[in-house]
């Protein structure tokens, strides 16, 4: 994929690097981690641990802000700065961040509830902006940090404490919410595929600009085995569409089935025994500029799961808020650098005495 | 013809048109002259919150009113001496103001039956004689000025609307300006239509001409220049004031300015302003809403920014929860509450002050939060320093309460000099603060005994890794902490650090002059805020007459100055005006047990310093009898 053949990472341009070997140790700190026994958080604080020495940055320059909820307490466990906020407003603190200092790596870490309930509006807004923030969405398609609500990720008609006759309003699919926010970067990992997560992490560390990583996160005390269908050995390879740049998206455990576009409507859709020769078989392109494709990919699955794609569903380069900000700021100085006792007395002045 | 001239004092001139006539423009062009002549002056721009109100009626009717004097004044002025009524909505919205024997221009051109009925003008008021006790000067001020623009080749719509500059240029020979600014103002406004230039400034000499020929003008009026201490001034409102102090306070702190705001009146200008001068190094960040805009400020300020967030009445309520947040994060912060009527929408362009428990307590939890309050338009530079100094000396968000009034009012201002303002440079922290044995690490709770304030640790700092977050800290490590003890002592803490304030701020200071006999006043007035100007005008007015009263203004709500209690109990009266229902009096009241008697207006506009009068006089004979009984 794109990302591949650049071995920079250009998101990091201007953020300090260090030569000291870093290990996942050096980024464990000393606070007792408090999430439940089982939770899929675990794993992607181990991915997140494993992985970021590989970025090769400065720790004290590597900023994780989160928001509320189980989530949210994974700033405490990496040892950067970081900064546990409210509820929602994690990318507006990171936004403020990232636009005045451009030699930090940025991360918001969030949840469904966080994300896209009460800071629904911040997120898309931030994608819109293409600030250089890396979101990763813990979705485990529940409320667990108020004890079992359902959230806007969870399926309709879902029991729970808050919905006993089960939930009436369709959910967000996070993928195709960030596609119509127009997001630069788009992809989705499982918390237990560890080497798929780490990939998917790998790539949208290394975008400029908003990326957004949904992460199915399995709540094992109010939402067990919520995405044991793309889990589970005997099914997973059915239902999960691993999405990876310039290859046919071919699936299924013996790689027969296929998504193909059709060739009157251009729709896509999955389709079974696909011809290994089949012209159809439509061949992964994270790059392209028109977000339809993407979003088209997005669709394939429902709240069942099954059909779900993998890995980066788009990966385009779009100038980010906080450089452009940062470029008319540099130029104003340039240009006029400031005067303060010209700028007080103003071109109106008159003296007396 | 020689015409008279004649002597004033001092002078109030009220603008009154349609929303779309251009009388703030008309209004901010007089006062420009009136500053660059030397006259103090104080302004009072009204207008709609509409921005186009149906043309004619009386919501739609926007003023401007100017008053100037050859001495130092505080306020915009109870009355017109001049009205100029563009139409009759106009004079209809205005006339209750006038009093009798002022001048009244009018232009006549709408003065005609629709006009006048969708009014409520039973009969033409130029003709039925109800203006008899006025000295009014009638004319049909479009049509004259389209008729002087004849040779310009413009439509009739587009030679009408120049009907401000020739009313401008009337007014302005009235009193003696000088037109040289105002002529440059109209070539670099339509600097990309030069016949449109050239259209106003005929219409300015049409109208300037117009009174010195025209018969009907057979008085002008000198108001000679103000005695202002030496210095060098400028015209300056509340908004643009504010601006410039966080660009300076930015400046003098060595920090790059971070503003968050969301569009809001009538706070926008602060937005519009900042956002011209990037040279100095500014950050504006036009936020999807209210919340977004202090959540960037705050990450700004956890980035080693300043932060600050602008916005007005319903802002603040949306911003409460990342106040708090500041609170306990410990971190710099400026809010800025550039008031209004309320609640909900209220009334979005009229001044109140009725935030001042919104800024104290409106939070959750024990929240407290530092509040500064500017007096007058040029004070907003100064209130803006002051809280910028205690957001970065005390590591916590600040309240800066302006209001409608302040905010678009103008007011010659003495230009500070650089080197004059306070050095606000800032330590952040760089070495680990905690040492057990031989292991160093860095506590980001382990606070400065004397101010109690955290240390500073931006990311970026190698070494000095840490989180931080709205969960109670344990004191010191900055760790998550539940503990009750550690809760009640954060708790204790974070209040005695705002209390502490008061050490840093001056005394309350107290304006009693004694009488020729050495007493004293009885009667204390105590104000904050936008009400300095007309409860300055009301003391000097009872002072005048030979009346004692004290006056105090306060500039830190939060913490009161350290001596504001013996200060009050020392007077047998306090009187405390407030354009709310007396929330400044209710904390006196609280915190001092003081017998605080309030005077209270919510009408939207300021006191005038007559009412305010009336109300000291009553109470310093109350004082005297009770020194009798």
């Amino acid at each position: 994929m794109s990302e591949g053949v650049n071995l920079g990472f250009p998101a990091f341009a201007d953020v300090p690097r260090t030569d000291v070997a870093q290990s996942a140790k050096d980024f464990k700190t000393d606070q007792e981690v408090r999430w439940c026994p089982g939770c899929g958080d675990y794993a992607i604080l181990a991915a997140v641990q494993g992985f970021l020495p590989e970025l090769g940055l400065r720790r004290e320059n590597i900023v994780m802000i989160s928001g509320i909820g189980c989530s949210a307490r994974l700033p405490y466990y990496l040892n950067t700065y970081g900064m546990h906020s409210i509820h929602g407003r994690a990318t507006t603190i990171a936004t403020g961040l990232a636009a005045t200092r451009p030699d930090l790596s940025v991360w918001v870490i969030t949840g469904d509830g966080d994300a896209l309930s009460i800071g629904g509006n911040h997120l898309i807004h931030l994608l819109r902006r293409n600030v250089n923030v890396t979101v990763l969405l813990f979705n485990n398609r529940i409320y667990g940090l108020t004890k079992g609500q359902y959230s806007p990720t969870s399926e309709l008609g879902k029991i729970t404490k808050s919905t006993p006759a089960g939930s009436l309003d369709a959910p967000f699919n996070p993928v195709s919410l960030a596609l119509g926010a127009e997001a630069t970067f788009v992809a989705r990992a499982i918390d237990s595929d560890r080497k798929a997560l780490t990939s998917v992490l790998r790539a949208a560390a290394r975008h400029r600009g908003s990326s957004l990583v949904e992460i199915y996160q399995n709540c094992n005390i109010y939402n067990d085995d919520a995405f044991a269908l793309l889990k589970d050995p005997n099914t997973r390879d059915d239902w999960t569409i691993r999405l990876e740049h310039g290859e046919p998206l071919r699936f299924g455990r013996d790689g027969t089935k296929a998504v193909i576009r059709d060739p009157g409507s251009g729709a896509l859709a999955p389709a079974e025994d696909v011809d290994a020769d089949d012209p159809r078989v439509v061949v992964h392109d994270a790059s392209a500029e028109d977000p339809s494709y993407a979003f088209a990919l997005s669709r394939l699955s429902g709240s069942d799961l099954r059909y779900t794609p993998v890995g980066v569903f788009r990966s385009v380069s779009r100038p980010t808020y906080d450089e452009l900000m940062r470029e008319q700021v540099s130029q104003a100085e340039k240009a006029n650098g400031g005067d303060l006792a010209g700028l007080l007395r103003g071109p109106d002045a008159w003296s007396v005495g | 013809m020689v015409k008279q001239v004649e002597q004033r004092d001092r002078v109030v001139i009220r603008f009154a048109g349609d929303s779309g006539d251009g009388m703030q423009l008309t209004g901010d062009r007089f006062t420009q002259e009136t500053a660059t002549f030397g006259n103090d002056l104080s302004t009072l721009p009204s207008f709609p919150a509409e921005i186009r109100a149906p043309a004619g009626t009386l919501p739609g009717v926007s003023s401007f009113q100017l008053h100037f004097a050859d001495h130092d004044i505080f306020t915009p002025g109870d009355a017109p001496d001049v009205l100029v009524a563009m139409n009759p909505a106009a004079l209809k919205a205005n006339i209750n103001d006038v009093p009798r024997g002022a001048t009244i221009i009018v232009d006549t051109h709408d003065f005609t039956g629709r006009a006048l009925q969708k009014v409520g003008y039973a009969s033409n008021p130029l003709t039925d004689d109800s203006l008899s006790s006025f000295q009014v000067h009638a004319a049909d001020l479009t049509e004259i000025t389209t008729r002087a623009l004849e040779s310009f080749g413009l439509s009739r719509k587009e030679a009408a609307r120049a009907k401000n500059m020739f009313a401008l240029g009337l007014v302005s020979w009235m009193f003696h300006r000088p037109a040289q600014g105002t002529i440059d103002f109209l070539k670099s406004k339509f600097a990309s239509r030069p016949d449109i230039a050239a259209a106003n400034v005929a219409a300015f000499h049409a109208g300037w001409n117009y009174g010195e020929t025209t018969e009907a003008f057979a008085v002008s009026y000198e108001v000679r220049p103000a005695a202002l201490p030496a210095g060098t001034y400028r015209n300056i409102t509340g908004n643009i004031a504010l601006s410039y102090g966080l660009i300076a306070a930015a400046q003098r702190a060595g920090l790059p300015l971070f503003l968050g705001a969301y569009p809001i009146t009538p706070a926008s200008d602060i937005l519009h302003e900042l956002a011209r001068h990037k040279r100095f190094g500014v950050r504006t960040f036009q936020a999807e809403d209210e919340i977004a805009g202090i959540g960037a400020a705050l990450g700004a300020s956890f980035g080693g920014a300043l932060g600050v967030t602008t916005t007005s009445g319903p802002g603040i309520a949306l911003k409460s929860e990342t106040i708090g947040l500041a609170v306990t994060l410990e971190l710099p912060l400026l809010i800025c509450d550039i008031q209004r009527a309320g609640p909900s929408t209220g009334m979005p362009t009229k001044p109140e002050q009725s935030d001042l428990m919104l800024a104290m307590h409106g939070r959750h939890g024990e929240a407290p939060v530092p509040i500064v309050a500017a007096r007058s338009p040029g004070d907003c530079f100064h209130a803006a320093v002051e809280a910028v100094r205690i957001a970065l000396t005390y590591r916590t968000p600040v309240f800066l309460l302006s209001d409608g009034y302040l905010a678009n009012g103008s007011e010659p201002w003495a230009v500070p000099g650089v080197s004059e303002l306070p050095d606000l440079h800032v330590d952040f922290a760089t070495e680990p603060n905690h040492f057990d044995g031989d292991a160093a690490s860095f506590w980001p709770y382990l606070r400065d005994p004397d101010t109690l304030a955290r240390p500073w640790a931006v990311p970026g700092t190698p070494g000095l890794e840490h989180r931080i977050g709205g969960i109670e800290k344990a004191d010191g490590s900055g760790n998550i902490s539940y503990d009750p003890a550690n809760h009640e002592l954060m708790v204790r803490t974070r209040a005695a650090k705002v209390a502490g304030i008061a050490r840093s701020i001056p005394a309350l200071d107290v304006d009693d002059p004694a009488d020729a006999d050495g007493r004293t006043a009885d009667v204390l007035v105590v104000g904050w805020g936008s009400t300095f100007g007309a409860i300055t005008a009301g003391v000097r007015r009872v002072r005048k007459r030979g009346m004692r009263i004290a006056q105090a203004h306060l500039r830190h709500l939060n913490p009161l100055p350290a001596n504001t209690g013996e200060m009050l109990r020392s007077y047998r009266r306090v009187v405390v005006p407030e354009l709310n229902l007396g929330q400044l009096a209710g904390m006196l009241r609280a915190d001092f047990l003081v017998d605080a008697v309030t005077y209270n207006k919510v009408r939207g506009q300021p006191f005038r310093a007559e009412e305010l009068e009336n109300v000291f006089e009553s109470l310093i004979c109350d004082a005297a009898e009770d020194a009798h009984v």
